[in-house]
């Protein structure tokens, strides 16, 4: 196997990417595939917690790159899928511990006997994104459907063009349908117009992702969890599967409600 | 009837943004642009006889490049002789 290194990055903080990280690793390691998740924010991590990992730290990213331990030591396996891994981030260091030539060389090392590799970025397009990006074979960048996130968003689809990463793909996070119905929130057809790039998935906003970082357990596993589909979906697009984007409509309505009121949602 | 309110507040993020992206993307920011306007105009109206107050000039998004659209209308020779 040679891995496809993909970094997921947004430009601002706070609109999923280590949410998106978690899923989309747990995902594709449900899938039978191997896969060694980085964190990429030096200083700030938190991909452990998400994926409930925090208690198993040992050794971190900066202490492969400094070789207090060998790159194996640092990949903690996760506790439900054992073809899983995550290189957690040093907390008490800063980005410049690490440069994009050492990101390269662990991506490297890491290839040849994994599937994926997926790298959270800092949010911010300074030396921790630069680090983030430079290894990367695909780039996915995460948004909200909001101005400030969308804003940013293309900024860092800007820089990626500039330094020839290739155009990357869109997540939209968090899309409330029932907002955009009401022409209260852009609508994913909105945010692509105005960023200009393809789409890979689009996640619902979804009560049920807090509660699985809460969990340590990500939502992707819920099988009823709508946020989780969406999660799902992109895994499998990830892997190359023509998968048709979800009818989100179906979330909000008349119908919904009355499925709420009667417990059957 | 708010289904049938058209002007609500998505309409107006997407339009702020498409604006926003245009002059983040270009590195331009409103003023330059009005300074290019008039020395675009300058230049032209030493070769042809220009309206000022008629041109239009903006930047306009297609994917992920930007274009410079200029509608520069020109005042007619005969009617300007006429005068």
């Amino acid at each position: 196997m040679t891995a496809q290194v993909i970094t997921i990055t947004s430009g601002k903080g706070g609109v999923g990417k280590t949410t998106t990280v978690a899923n989309l690793a747990t995902a594709l390691a449900a899938d039978g595939k191997k896969v060694v998740c980085i964190d990429g924010d030096i200083g700030l991590r938190n991909l452990d917690v998400v994926m409930g990992l925090e208690n198993r730290i040992v050794y971190d990213i900066v202490d492969v790159i400094e070789g207090r331990c060998k790159l194996n030591q640092a990949m903690i396996r996760d506790k439900h899928y054992p073809g899983m891994y995550l290189i957690p981030a040093a907390q008490t260091r800063d980005k410049t511990a690490v440069s994009p030539s050492d990101m390269v060389r662990i991506c490297n090392d890491l290839r040849p006997n994994t599937d994926y590799v997926i790298i959270d970025s800092p949010a911010g397009i300074e030396r921790g994104f630069r680090n983030a990006i430079a290894a990367a074979d695909r780039v996915l960048v995460v948004t909200n459907p909001e101005v400030s996130a969308v804003r940013d968003a293309d900024r860092v689809v800007g820089i990626l063009e500039a330094e020839e990463k290739g155009t990357p793909y869109l997540i939209i996070n968090r899309l409330n349908t029932a907002l955009v119905k009401n022409n209260d929130m852009l609508s994913a057809e909105d945010v692509l117009d105005l960023l200009g790039i393809h789409l890979i998935g689009i996640v619902p906003e979804d009560e049920s992702v807090l509660i699985g970082s809460n969990r340590g357990t990500p939502v992707v596993t819920d099988v009823k969890s709508r946020a989780g589909q969406a999660f799902r979906n992109i895994s499998r697009r990830l892997q190359g599967q023509d998968v048709p984007f979800m009818e989100l409509d179906s979330q909000s309505g008349l119908w919904t409600a009355i499925q709420r009121l009667t417990g059957r949602k | 009837m708010r289904f049938f309110t058209r002007n609500k507040s998505a309409t107006s993020a997407k339009e702020r943004l498409q604006l926003v992206l245009v002059h983040d993307r270009t590195d331009l920011n409103p003023a330059q642009l009005e300074a290019l306007k008039d020395d675009l105009l300058k230049a032209i109206s030493q070769y042809i006889d220009i309206d000022p107050d008629a041109v239009q000039i903006g930047l306009e998004r297609d994917g992920r490049s930007q274009r410079l659209i200029a509608d520069i209308p020109l005042r007619s020779v005969s009617r300007h002789r006429a005068g």
